[in-house]
């Protein structure tokens, strides 16, 4: 599959408009996850952007995809991609987190629009878009379920219980995403909990695997467009990732995982991403 | 013909509803054949679910479900549908206020054999604790037809605690279940006696031993949500209060209604299980006496708080 110049330049912005987004939302001298924000927003960009059908001011459209957050500790990169795709004003990002807004820490199904289930307590999300995958099926409405989760989030029996869940009910509207960026809160993800061979072990499952650099943005869209061919079984998309991606002083680093900017690396971070 | 059996009636029932409302869907883990999802099973095989022996999951899904129209009733022992699952009920359905019905059944000691692993003796205590949530706990088979109904009716989560064993109707076929409404199955003046699931049945039996002091029953088959007023209004006029059920006596009933008087309180004793794990019998009634859950203990509690 071939992707046009213009297709892809114009979401490799608005991946770097979602990490700006991102950083803006964070501010200065408050933790937030910078760090699986960034390493997941050419995937998050890819799909709000140019994959997904869904519309802003019907959020509950019947006819429509859904993204679930499983890593629902980035919330801020969703609301940063929601904001964007109009359902409420990019302006509004700024009140993340503070007492009676509706962004909250994890996102709150009640609360934001465009939220399709709360998520954050890891290991879940990919069980909850395996129901709606099935729900999706009963009414015969041909539309994808997206779910995107860590690779430290593998960690959790959940995942593997829906991975089997998903593959013996032969589920092909339901897409996994690991953002596997190799760091998980407490250092890499070699070293705390080795889930290695993580392509092998979704293999094995019963998922059609496909392996991509998830910062390559045709690789992307050609994973995403190849998932919709493959049937009778689910897919998931293992993408490779950098921890921090985009803001030098964060890449890579455990300690950015949920870390707070001072005024200096707040200026430099929103330099890099301009 | 009335059912005598909890399960039997949630089962049945839920083939009945199921015929009319397409959206009702049925999830199992592995234990279909006890919890009666096998019946919804038989009837629409593609609405029933098998989900394995995986509770979280089941319950996530069923969360998936509920979003996108569908009304998922979870089917599994109650120790597993609150206890293993606990977290996915808090975090998504809960939070969420999404439209999930759980099912425990074999609850409180009526799973005799299998010992305290598989005796459920806090759940009403969790869901109780889960804002958004709904906690019923019907008398008898024919309170739970009619109960099933309206949590399919009712919208948001609901958890219905269900009996194992087979025992008589103690209360009226038929008749309207509402949500948050104690009955009162017998009057009486001196001294109310609020029971739930098959406690209620043992609290009649022992009121009528008792003609010599004027005992209230009052079947109490939801226990959250709870009104205040509705519980003080019954104790008016009594000296003191009894509550009777298979539960810990922490944070289920007794707690409940504890909670309910603690601005105009009256003396109370409490039949329950007294903070203590079950263990195996080779029958029901011999599991119940153990842990002092029969009509002579809720009698010996009416005389001892009737003497105060």
């Amino acid at each position: 599959m071939s992707y046009s110049k213009e297709l892809v330049q114009s979401l490799e912005n608005q991946a770097k408009a979602l990490r700006r987004d991102v950083v803006v939302s964070i501010g200065v001298g408050v933790a937030g996850h910078i760090g699986g924000s960034n390493s997941s927003a050419d995937i998050v960009a890819a799909l709000y952007f140019h994959k997904m059908k869904y519309d802003s001011r019907n959020p509950k459209m019947r006819d429509r995809d859904r993204f679930l957050l499983s890593k629902g500790h980035v919330g801020i990169l969703q609301y940063a991609a929601l904001a964007e795709a109009g359902f409420f004003p990019v302006e509004d990002l700024k009140t993340t987190k503070e007492i009676g807004s509706y962004l909250q820490g994890h996102p709150d199904v009640r609360k934001t629009p465009g939220i399709e289930a709360g998520t954050g307590s890891l290991g879940q999300g990919l069980s909850i878009g395996l129901g709606m995958a099935m729900g999706l099926k009963l009414d015969e409405i041909d539309r994808n379920v997206y779910v995107l989760i860590g690779d430290g989030e593998c960690n959790e029996g959940q995942i593997w219980e829906a991975a089997m869940a998903a593959s013996n009910f032969k589920i092909d509207n339901l897409v996994a995403i690991v953002d596997k960026n190799g760091l998980q809160a407490n250092g890499r993800t070699v070293d705390r909990m080795n889930s290695e061979d993580l392509s092998a072990k979704w293999a094995s499952f019963g998922w059609n695997v496909i392996d991509i650099d998830g910062h390559n943005m045709e690789e992307i869209l050609e994973a995403l467009d190849t998932a919709d061919t493959v049937k009778e079984k689910p897919t998931v998309i293992i993408a490779n990732t950098v921890k921090g991606k985009g803001v030098s002083f964060a890449e890579n680093v455990v300690g950015f995982h949920n870390g707070v900017l001072d005024e200096t690396k707040y200026q430099q971070a929103l330099q890099e991403l301009a | 013909m009335a059912y005598t059996n909890q399960r039997i009636a949630y089962g049945k029932t839920l083939v009945e509803l199921g015929k009319e409302n397409k959206d009702i869907v049925v999830l199992d883990a592995d234990l279909g054949g006890s919890t009666m999802g096998k019946m919804f099973e038989e009837a629409y095989p593609d609405r029933h679910f098998e989900m394995g022996i995986a509770e979280a999951n089941m319950t996530s899904v069923a969360a998936g479900l509920a979003q996108t129209g569908k009304i998922p009733f979870t089917n599994s022992f109650a120790v597993f549908s609150g206890g293993r699952a606990f977290d996915q009920i808090r975090q998504t359905i809960a939070i969420g206020r999404l439209n999930v019905k759980i099912c425990g059944s074999s609850s409180g000691m009526s799973d005799f054999g299998d010992g305290a692993t598989h005796q459920c003796i806090e759940d009403m205590a969790i869901f109780r604790a889960l804002p958004n949530m709904t906690v019923l706990c019907p008398a008898d088979a024919n309170e739970t037809v009619e109960a099933v109904k309206t949590m399919a009716e009712m919208d948001g989560p609901c958890y219905i605690r269900l009996n194992r064993n087979d025992y008589p109707n103690v209360t009226e076929e038929g008749k309207k279940f509402k949500i948050g409404q104690p009955t009162v199955l017998k009057e009486g003046k001196d001294i109310v006696v609020f029971a739930t699931g098959y406690m209620v049945g043992l609290a009649m039996e022992a009121a009528e031993e008792l003609p010599e002091i004027s005992v209230k029953v009052v079947n109490v088959s939801t226990i959250k949500p709870m009104k205040a007023e509705i519980i003080e209004e019954l104790v008016k006029d009594a000296k003191a209060v009894v509550t009777a059920e298979e539960h810990n006596i922490i944070g289920g009933l007794g707690g409940a209604i504890s909670e309910a008087l603690c601005k105009n309180p009256k003396p109370m004793e409490y039949v329950g299980v007294n903070d203590t794990f079950g263990c195996s019998a080779h029958n029901y009634k011999d599991v119940l006496s153990y842990h002092g859950l029969t009509k002579e203990h809720i009698v010996e509690a009416i005389y001892k708080i009737a003497e105060l």
